[in-house]
C-alpha cells in the first residue's frame, strides 16, 4: 500500500496524513489505507464530534490505540471543546486518559485544559485544535510560548498565500485541512448552532445536533428543519443536505439563495505541492462522524497523492479519478478549494 | 454595575460616527469601546483618529477602551493592531489571542473580548497572569455557568479582581468568516467590494423561507436577527456577579437603552417597548440564543 520512496524531494520530511476515526472499524480503515496518524475522541462532550454511537469509551479507546500502535502509526486524542465550570473535571480526566495511554499528542482548544496538560503531563505533545482559531504568527507564538504547543491546526479561513507566509515563520509545526466538510466561519468562534439549538461545537461538541434535526416530506417537497427553523426546502429531484445553518437556503431582500455557503466540501488535492513546499507538516482529513468506507476511500486517495508527490515533486498532478472519488463523497457532490483560493472569499 | 457601549460593528461614515459619539457623551454610559472590530478594510477613522477620539472622550470623564479586530489574517492587520497597542496606553480589548499577546508584551491593561472563549475559571486564572483586568464571557454562556465560574474565582482572595462584562443588548455577533457575505449578496468579489456595506447601516436581514428573521449580514460577520436584551433582567446579572453590562451599538435607539438601563438601576424605570419577535435572551437562561423568555420567568 505505502510507496515511501524518496527521490529528489527537497522538503526535509514527507507531509503526514492525519485521518479521523469515530469507531474501531474506522480506525482500521484509516490505518489500512495509509494514514500516518489517526485522531480519535472519547464518547462525551470533550470532543467536537459528540454524536450518539460515535467515539470511544475508556475501554474501547485502548483497542483503537493498540491497533494504531501495532501498525507503527501515530495516535492523537482530540479534547477540543470548551469545558464549562461544572464539567471541568471531565476534561481533566480526558487529558489524564490520553496521557495514561501514552498517545502521541492531545489536540486541545481550551486554555485551561492546555495549561493543565502542560503542567501535569508535560511529556505528552500538545497540538492546538482548529477550534482555537489561531490565524496569525502572533497567535501561534502565544500558544507556543505559553503552553509549549508543538503543532497547530490552521482554520479554514486562510488563503494559500497566508498559509505559506505563516509556515515560513511559524515557531511550531502546522497542520492544514485537506478534505471534508467545510466550516466557512472561523472555527471555535461560531455560535450559529447554539443560537438556534442551544448546542454548539464549543459547548457541546456538536454543530446542528441530531436531536434538533427534522426531515419533513410532503408530496412535492422535502423540508429540513433545525429546532423548527426551516433551513431548506428541496424538490424531489434535488439532493437534500443535512441542515447546517451556514449551508441553508435563505431569503435576503428579494433573493432566495445559499446566502452563506452552498453544500460543498473542501478538497485541497490540487494544492498539495504548494502545501508541501511551504513546509506544512500534516494534512488533516475531516470527518470522525463518517462511515469506515468513506474514511478508507479518502485515506487511500490522499495516501496515493502524497506518495506520488514525494516521488514526482514538481511534476505532480492530482489524478482525475482521485477527484472523482472525492467528489462522490463530498457534500452535494461538490468540492471547493475554499479560502485557500482567494476568489472564494 | 457600570454600563458600557460596545464598538460600532457596522460601517458608518465619519460624520455618523462622530455625531454618534457626541450624543453618547450625553448619556450616563460609563465606558466606551472604540475601534474597528469587524473588517480591516473599513478605515473611516485612522488609528491616529481613534486615539485622538479616545482622548477627547476620556476628557469628558468616560473610560475609553480601544477594541481590535476579531479575525486577524493578514500581516497588515497585525501591523495595524500593533500600532494601536503601542500608541494607546489605555485598556485594549483583545478579540484575538494575537492582540492579547501584543498587549501583554506591552504591559497594557487587557479586556478579553467574548471571542477569546473563556469558558471556565481555569482559563480565566491562567489568563490573569497575562495582565487581564476585564473579560467578556462567550455570548453563549448561561448565567448559571457564569455564576458558578465567578464563585470559584472569588475563593481565590489573593488575586486581583477581574471585572466581568456581559453582552446585554444588541444583535449578537455570532460568527466571523474569511468570506464577506455582504459582497456575496451583492455578487461582488471581496477584493472589489466598493465598501457597499456602508449602504447598510444596520446590516442586511436574512430570513428563512417562512419569513422568520434569523441573522443579520454585516460583512464578514453574521449577527443574530433579534436583539439580545438582558436589560429587564439586570438584577439577575448583578446577583451573578456581573460588573458591567454592555450595550452593543445598533441604530437607532441603542443610546436610549443606555438611559433606560441606568434609570432601571436607579429605580426610575421607563419602559422602551421592543417588538416581541425581535428580542432574544435565551443564552443567559441556558436556552437556544434565539429564544425569548419573559421578564421574571427565568431564575438562576
Amino acid at each position: 500500500m505505502r510507496e515511501m520512496e524518496t527521490c529528489g524531494m527537497n522538503t526535509a520530511r514527507q507531509i503526514e496524513l492525519v485521518c479521523p476515526a469515530g469507531n474501531l472499524p474506522s480506525v482500521k480503515a484509516a490505518v489500512d489505507n495509509g494514514a500516518d496518524a489517526v485522531y480519535i475522541g472519547l464518547n462525551n462532550k470533550t470532543n467536537a464530534r459528540y454524536f450518539s454511537g460515535l467515539n470511544f469509551s475508556d475501554s474501547s479507546i485502548e483497542k483503537a490505540v493498540q491497533y494504531i500502535r501495532d501498525h507503527g502509526r501515530k495516535v492523537f486524542v482530540a479534547i477540543n471543546t470548551y469545558p464549562q465550570e461544572k464539567n471541568w473535571p471531565q476534561w481533566r480526566e480526558a487529558v489524564d486518559i490520553g496521557a495514561s495511554l501514552g498517545v502521541d499528542a492531545l489536540i486541545i482548544a481550551d486554555i485551561g485544559v492546555m495549561d493543565y496538560a502542560a503542567s501535569r503531563h508535560p511529556h505528552i505533545a500538545r497540538h492546538l485544535s482548529v477550534q482555537a482559531s489561531a490565524t496569525s504568527l502572533e497567535a501561534l507564538q502565544f500558544y507556543h510560548e505559553q503552553f509549549g504547543i508543538r503543532r497547530a491546526v490552521l482554520p479554514r479561513v486562510l488563503s494559500l498565500k497566508q498559509v505559506e507566509r505563516l509556515a515560513a515563520k511559524s515557531p511550531l509545526e502546522l497542520e492544514v485541512f485537506g478534505f471534508g466538510s467545510l466550516c466557512i466561519m472561523a472555527e471555535g468562534r461560531c455560535y450559529l448552532s447554539s443560537y438556534v439549538t442551544g448546542d454548539s461545537p464549543n459547548n457541546c461538541g456538536a454543530c446542528s445536533p441530531a436531536h434538533a434535526v427534522r426531515w419533513e416530506e410532503s408530496a412535492h417537497t422535502l423540508e429540513t428543519r433545525l429546532n423548527n427553523v426551516l433551513i431548506d426546502r428541496f424538490r424531489p429531484d434535488e439532493p437534500a443536505g443535512y441542515p447546517t445553518l451556514c449551508k441553508g437556503r435563505f431569503q435576503v431582500e428579494q433573493h432566495l439563495f445559499h446566502a452563506l455557503e452552498e453544500p460543498v466540501s473542501l478538497n485541497a488535492l490540487d494544492m498539495l505541492p504548494q502545501l508541501a513546499g511551504a513546509g506544512i507538516a500534516a494534512i488533516k482529513i475531516e470527518g470522525r462522524q463518517r462511515a469506515p468506507a468513506y474514511i478508507a476511500k479518502v485515506a487511500r486517495v490522499w495516501r496515493q497523492a502524497i506518495d506520488r508527490h514525494a516521488r514526482m515533486g514538481s511534476s505532480y498532478a492530482a489524478q482525475p479519478d482521485w477527484h472523482r472519488t472525492l467528489a462522490e463523497l463530498a457534500e452535494g457532490s461538490q468540492t471547493t478549494l475554499g479560502a485557500y483560493h482567494r476568489p472564494w472569499q | 454595575m457600570k454600563i458600557s457601549l460596545g464598538p460600532v460593528l457596522y460601517f458608518w461614515d465619519r460624520k455618523t460616527l462622530l455625531d454618534f459619539y457626541a450624543r453618547a457623551l450625553e448619556t450616563p454610559v460609563d465606558i466606551i469601546y472604540l475601534g474597528e472590530v469587524v473588517c480591516s478594510k473599513r478605515r473611516t477613522l485612522s488609528a491616529a483618529d481613534w486615539i485622538d477620539l479616545a482622548a477627547d472622550i476620556a476628557r469628558c470623564g468616560k473610560q475609553v477602551v480601544l477594541s481590535t479586530l476579531t479575525l486577524i489574517e493578514a500581516e497588515s492587520e497585525i501591523g495595524y493592531a500593533r500600532n494601536l497597542v503601542e500608541r494607546f496606553d489605555g485598556m485594549i480589548e483583545a478579540n484575538d489571542y494575537a492582540v492579547l499577546n501584543m498587549a501583554r508584551a506591552q504591559g497594557r491593561d487587557i479586556c478579553a473580548g467574548s471571542s477569546l472563549n473563556i469558558y471556565n475559571s481555569a482559563t480565566l486564572e491562567t489568563l490573569a497572569q497575562c495582565g487581564l483586568k476585564r473579560w467578556v464571557p462567550p455570548l453563549e454562556m448561561s448565567g448559571e455557568s457564569l455564576q458558578a465560574m465567578l464563585q470559584n474565582m472569588a475563593r481565590d482572595s489573593d488575586r486581583n479582581r477581574i471585572e466581568t462584562e456581559v453582552f446585554s443588548y444588541g444583535r449578537l455577533p455570532l460568527a466571523h468568516s474569511a468570506r464577506c457575505f455582504t459582497a456575496r449578496f451583492l455578487n461582488r468579489p471581496k477584493d472589489q467590494c466598493e465598501f457597499r456595506c456602508a449602504d447598510y447601516q444596520d446590516g442586511i436581514p436574512l430570513f428563512s423561507q417562512e419569513q422568520q428573521g434569523l441573522f443579520q449580514i454585516n460583512g464578514i460577520q453574521t449577527q443574530s436577527f433579534a436583539h439580545c436584551n438582558l436589560i429587564p433582567h439586570w438584577q439577575l446579572l448583578r446577583d451573578a456577579g456581573v460588573d458591567i453590562m454592555r450595550i452593543s451599538v445598533s441604530s437607532p435607539g441603542c443610546l436610549q437603552q443606555v438611559t433606560h438601563l441606568k434609570s432601571s438601576m436607579t429605580g426610575n424605570a421607563i419602559s422602551i417597548p421592543l417588538a416581541e419577535q425581535d428580542v432574544c435572551n435565551g443564552y443567559w437562561f441556558g436556552e437556544p440564543g434565539m429564544v425569548s423568555l419573559p421578564a421574571l420567568q427565568g431564575n438562576l
